[in-house]
């Protein structure tokens, strides 16, 4: 028998409070860690996917629209710009770098992406199989494309008009693929690479042309979506976005800015739900104290009698400390499994509806602060009926009964 | 082996006791009788260092026990005294062994199943050790209380009341265990009481009035 079984043989005998103080702390634990683990594991992958790009250009519309089909591929693009613009920002001096992006066609839900070997580069990705698209109409998948539709290298298929994967079918001109990425983490894992020139070609096949004229013209009016631009020197920043946004077609969007914007207008319905896992804790706090204290009541003459068997006042004291301390940490703990297991669940789930992934398989450091945190509310709430315990009157109460 | 002068005690204004003198030799048996209100518990409080006295010096097993401060105190009364009560107060939701366990752990003793064993068994409730005080008889919880008050082997034995509410076999019965374990390991036994059907049985006396 020590401190601690004495105590865990209390928190036994009342199975009732013990268990609703327990769910109470594990749920307001787990709420906090699955917002934790989502929301720092989304920050991490909006920085990594935005990483290397400074500034992106595209079609006039919602500067945030840009940013999320420009870098995430998660909207519908703002609309085409001219080729000739691209030709004069990327021999702009300010300019480091200019990737020029075709979107507008999907396969199987997955973005089929028209771009140069640059995009691949700037997140790192190497064929894991196969090799870079060379010619039109050859194409590379990301890693989790090619994970979840099984398809590989040699294979075929055809793209559908539409980001949604509902549009009509460019049968007439399938994809081969050439190679399969290997997967980085990022948004490419979730794209169809293939050249610029390929999803030209899809388009002006779907537009029928009859003769060299009209090949001709549609060559002419070539475009593309969006341009993502890495800045030559910080002084680019000040100078280029406003130089764009004057010419009456384009508009430059800063990714910085833009996800800061984004992680803002998040941020609300975070700061909500976490007010509600703190309020959850509060209570949890609340019900072990209540729980303790009116436990005392019952307990006095338990307590009385262990002063009569030679137990100090301070180790009454400790006695109720550490069944407030052992019932928070337990429920802490808990939750942080809960957590965890949640955020798998979740991440199963995300994945399956090609969405961001989320793991509950990593550790976030704001963890050990809640731990920390759930320690001083169950010191806070022991507090009081130790107190009690400390100063229990031994003569006076058995003279009592 | 108790040494008490011009001991008196006070709830505020009420005179709760009032003793002179008092000497015991130590393996002596003693009774402490009175009406109700007279002091009884107050003194063996004062005895057991749970009370500390308006006036007046004590010595318990030649220990000036008013100079015994806080956890001293504790220590003191866990290796030298051992109380039983009226109301048994047993851990409800412990086993008996482990309501045995509980005295060794508060006096930092060593958690001997061996003697826990040995003591309940000199009580004849050995095989009782592995269930709760609420599986027991009136009489079997009695003596589980006796063996958690001898199981440190204390020098000095307090009973309070320890025959109210039991027939007459029972109340004879008590007493006896209560002799029979303060012989066994050599200590000094006080009963407090009101109880008639004692006195027979003990040439020391203590009138408190």
């Amino acid at each position: 028998m020590n401190l601690a079984s004495l105590s865990a043989s209390y928190l036994r005998a009342r199975p009732l409070n013990t268990a609703l103080s327990l769910i109470l702390l594990a749920l307001g634990a787990a709420t906090i860690v699955l917002l934790v683990l989502v929301v720092g594991q989304f920050e991490e992958r909006m920085h990594r996917d935005a990483r290397g790009i400074d500034l992106v250009v595209g079609a006039k519309g919602s500067p945030m629209q840009l940013i999320l089909s420009g870098i995430y591929h998660a909207d519908a693009p703002t609309g085409n710009i001219p080729l000739a613009s691209v030709g004069l920002l990327s021999r702009n001096r300010m300019v480091k770098r200019a990737i020029p992006l075709a979107l507008g066609d999907s396969w199987k839900g997955y973005r089929i992406v028209g771009a140069p070997h640059d995009y691949p580069a700037l997140y790192g990705a190497k064929p894991a199989v196969g090799r870079l698209w060379e010619k039109p109409m050859e194409a590379v998948l990301g890693a989790d494309v090619a994970a979840r539709t099984g398809a590989g290298v040699g294979g075929k298929f055809t793209g559908a008009h539409g980001i949604g994967g509902e549009g009509a079918e460019h049968a007439s001109a399938p994809y081969t693929v050439v190679g399969v990425l290997a997967k980085t983490g990022s948004v490419i894992d979730r794209l169809v690479l293939c050249n610029i020139e390929s999803v030209w070609q899809v388009h002006e096949e779907h537009q029928g042309p009859e003769d060299a004229a009209d090949r001709k013209a549609l060559e002419e009016a070539r475009e593309v979506t969006v341009l993502l631009i890495q800045y030559a020197s910080p002084l680019a920043g000040a100078m280029l976005p406003r130089q764009v946004n004057s010419q009456s077609e384009l508009q430059a969007a800063s990714p910085a800015y833009e996800t800061a914007r984004l992680f803002r207008i998040v941020g609300v319905g975070v700061e909500a739900l976490q007010a509600f896992a703190v309020v959850l804790i509060l209570a949890a706090g609340l019900s072990v104290f209540i729980a303790l204290y009116t436990a005392l009541e019952e307990r006095r003459y338990d307590l009385a009698i262990m002063r009569t068997l030679g137990a100090s006042p301070a180790k009454l004291f400790g006695l109720l400390m550490t069944e407030g301390i052992a019932l928070t940490l337990l429920g802490t703990l808990l939750g942080l499994l809960l957590g965890h297991g949640l955020a798998s669940a979740l991440g199963a789930w995300l994945e399956a509806q090609q969405h961001y992934p989320v793991t509950g398989l990593e550790w976030r450091p704001e963890e050990p602060w809640l731990i920390a945190v759930a320690l001083g509310v169950g010191v806070m709430a022991a507090l009081l009926p130790a107190w009690r315990a400390y100063r229990t009157d031994v003569s006076r109460t058995l003279a009592r009964g | 082996m108790i040494s008490v002068r011009g001991l008196a005690h006070r709830y505020g204004a009420a005179q709760a006791l009032r003793l002179p003198e008092w000497q015991v030799a130590p393996g002596e048996r003693w009774l402490v009788l009175g009406p109700s209100g007279c002091g009884k518990t107050t003194l063996l409080h004062v005895l057991a260092g749970l009370i500390r006295p308006s006036e007046g010096s004590i010595e318990v097993s030649s220990e000036n026990i008013l100079k015994l401060e806080g956890a001293r105190l504790d220590r003191w009364r866990a290796t030298t005294v051992g109380i039983v009560l009226q109301a048994l107060h047993l851990v409800k939701h412990l086993s008996v062994r482990d309501n045995l366990r509980i005295a060794q752990y508060l006096a930092r003793a060593p958690q001997d199943d061996a003697r826990i064993a040995d003591t309940l068994g000199a009580l004849g409730v050995g095989e009782k050790a592995a269930r709760r005080p609420s599986e027991l008889s009136q009489g079997e919880q009695q003596r589980v209380a006796i063996a958690r008050a001898v199981v440190n082997r204390p020098k000095l034995l307090l009973a309070d009341e320890p025959t109210a509410n039991l027939d007459d076999a029972s109340a004879a019965a008590v007493v006896e265990l209560l002799s029979e374990q303060a012989a066994r390991h050599h200590a000094t036994l006080v009963i407090a009481t009101h109880d008639a059907r004692v006195k027979k049985n003990f040439e020391k006396t203590l009138n408190l009035s």
